[in-house]
């Protein structure tokens, strides 16, 4: 199983969908286990009574369908399925309504989805997911990209409320970026990047807004890290391969 | 791809294996291969998948070996390839065996009079990788080169044609630094009576895994008759002249690829300032563009917000 998650690590994220399904089929009892533990593009599906988009992963499904979070109907209809109880589902309505409007000062366009549903420690468990497509963006330009795509998951493990209550947050962001102009060729800049947080808080302003700030926070210093690794690091390998003239020209015999 | 109830046949793990090992990013097969034999769990499986694999992937990514007793290096590629494992290593004229899997030389032996070109083609081949070996000093820190006779190799004097393959490789493996890169290029140079016809083919990529797993790859091709007309006119030559004088084309053909790749870099180099300023913003702004942080704890806000919005039809 290590081994497998090593694998996922290095093969080219374009191609991750492939690995992962090559993976899933080599190791068949584990594949509960790779499709929780490794991060795939997110899919979208449209709820056919609000006509709003819902983005799927392994939080909102159950067998082969999917609960939209508009509607709490599973997409196609699944008799006796997993609904979460009365209580979070009035949080989940709340979470979705606020985060689509935090989606949309930040990300001006895209989908969001936020799942609630309850664990074993008398807590519960949040996802937040968002999806932009960048190449079409707000503007309606076409923009300098053939394929921008900015994909967010966001999972909180919430503790047993107590005078302070704990937040666990694993956070992914994976973002695609391709160009595609005859003069320069091909372009095609992708990955995936994951961090993890953890606060003690008390519940005054409720979960939604300490879940929230936290997302932000996380928000802010991963988008930060992919402008450093994927603008950083990987530029400066491309220079260390192969210095700019300008730089060669300008040291002596070395 | 095949459902979690049945068992996959030998044949589809190991098209599967060979699959994973011929997409390793640049110096980490051997990382995937380690991983691949876990998962396999089957050596007799393994084994077939990498002696398949291997080659595949050691020609398509150029690696450089180094040759024993410290002579030099070899590069592996599809141009110097004699019979599966022998490889010519034609600047120092030797024949070179190597285990794929293990990727290391195993054997060499000086190469026969047949197998190298004739003295009229190795003499450009010799002007050629001269003023290329120059360039490649130049230009890149850790790079390898060579050029390749892959067509012709037997042609006695001018008016037949001949092919060389020049390639240019450069590596740069950290894998404490959780960064890997490398740059391959490949330039086809077709000498005509009285045409020379030059393409490359360029490929950078680069790969950063510290607490994630992040790619570059880049790549382009250049076709070009123009190239070398526009480099006549400038040298106010003749191509037959040119191609006579073995130096001389040597010369030109360098410069040439010199400035192709310096245009290549230039242009990656403005992908990613574009990229940086232009497209990350929109994908995702640093503030929203009340320039505060989100106003979590007021939500009676959005409600008020949300109705106005829709009111105006503003939004959506």
């Amino acid at each position: 199983m290590e081994a497998a998650l090593g694998l996922m690590r290095r093969i080219p994220p374009k191609h991750s969908v492939t690995a992962l399904s090559a993976l899933v089929s080599l190791l068949p009892n584990h594949s509960s286990d790779l499709l929780s533990q490794v991060d795939q593009p997110l899919q979208v599906l449209c709820d056919s009574e609000s006509g709003k988009e819902f983005i799927l992963c392994e939080y909102n499904r159950d067998a082969d369908s999917y609960r939209s979070p508009w509607s709490n109907k599973y997409h196609p209809p699944l008799g006796d399925a997993l609904l979460p109880s009365d209580e979070l589902r009035k949080l989940e309505v709340e979470a979705n309504e606020v985060f689509a409007i935090y989606r949309d000062q930040y990300y001006e366009g895209g989908i969001s989805s936020v799942y609630l549903w309850e664990d074993n420690n008398e807590g519960f468990v949040a996802c937040f997911l968002i999806k932009k497509d960048g190449a079409r963006t707000a503007h309606g330009r076409r923009g300098y990209l053939q394929e921008g795509l900015w994909e967010a998951i966001h999972v909180i493990e919430v503790g047993p409320e107590d005078e302070t209550t704990r937040y666990c947050l694993t956070s992914t962001v994976m973002l695609s970026l391709t160009t595609d102009k005859e003069s320069s060729g091909t372009f095609n800049l992708s990955g995936s990047i994951r961090r993890q947080m953890t606060m003690d808080l008390p519940l005054a302003d409720g979960h939604l807004c300490n879940m929230g700030k936290m997302i932000e926070e996380m928000e802010g210093k991963l988008r930060n890290s992919l402008d450093q690794v994927y603008f950083g690091k990987t530029k400066e390998m491309v220079c260390t391969l192969r210095p700019p003239s300008e730089v060669v020209m300008r040291l002596p015999n070395s | 791809m095949a459902e979690e109830e049945c068992e996959l046949s030998d044949e589809q793990k190991k098209e599967i294996a060979k699959w994973f090992l011929y997409n390793a990013p640049s110096g980490e097969i051997q990382y995937i291969a380690k991983d691949l034999r876990s998962v396999l769990n089957d050596d007799k499986l393994y084994d077939e998948a990498t002696s398949e694999a291997f080659p595949l992937y050691n020609k398509s990514h150029l690696i450089c070996l180094e040759l024993p007793c410290r002579s030099g290096d070899v590069l592996i590629t599809p141009y110097n390839e004699l019979e599966e494992n022998q490889f010519i290593e034609p600047r120092t004229a030797q024949i070179v065996t190597i285990d794929h899997v293990k990727q290391a030389c195993t054997e060499v032996r000086p190469a026969a009079d047949e197998e190298l070109a004739s003295p009229y083609v190795e003499e450009f081949r010799c002007a050629l990788d001269a003023e290329i070996l120059k360039y490649v000093e130049e230009a890149y820190p850790k790079g390898v080169c060579s050029v390749y006779c892959v067509d012709g190799k037997d042609a006695e004097g001018p008016g037949c044609n001949f092919e060389f393959a020049v390639v240019i490789a450069a590596a740069r493996n950290s894998p404490k630094n959780f960064c890997n890169g490398s740059w391959r290029s490949v330039w086809n140079i077709k000498f005509k009576e009285d045409a020379l016809e030059i393409k490359g083919k360029l490929q950078v990529d680069a790969h950063y895994f510290e607490e994630g797993n992040v790619q570059l790859d880049a790549e382009q091709e250049c076709q070009d008759g123009t190239i070398f007309q526009l480099h006549l006119a400038k040298c106010l030559t003749s191509p037959k002249i040119l191609l006579q004088a073995p130096d001389d084309c040597a010369i030109s053909i360098a410069n040439i690829i010199r400035h192709h790749e310096a245009e290549y870099l230039k242009s990656l180099e403005t992908s990613y300032s574009n990229l940086s300023d232009k497209t990350f913003k929109d994908l995702r702004r640093k503030l929203p563009v009340t320039r505060t942080l989100f106003p979590w704890h007021n939500t009676l806000q959005f409600s008020l917000t949300r109705d106005i919005q829709k009111e105006l039809g503003i939004g959506k």
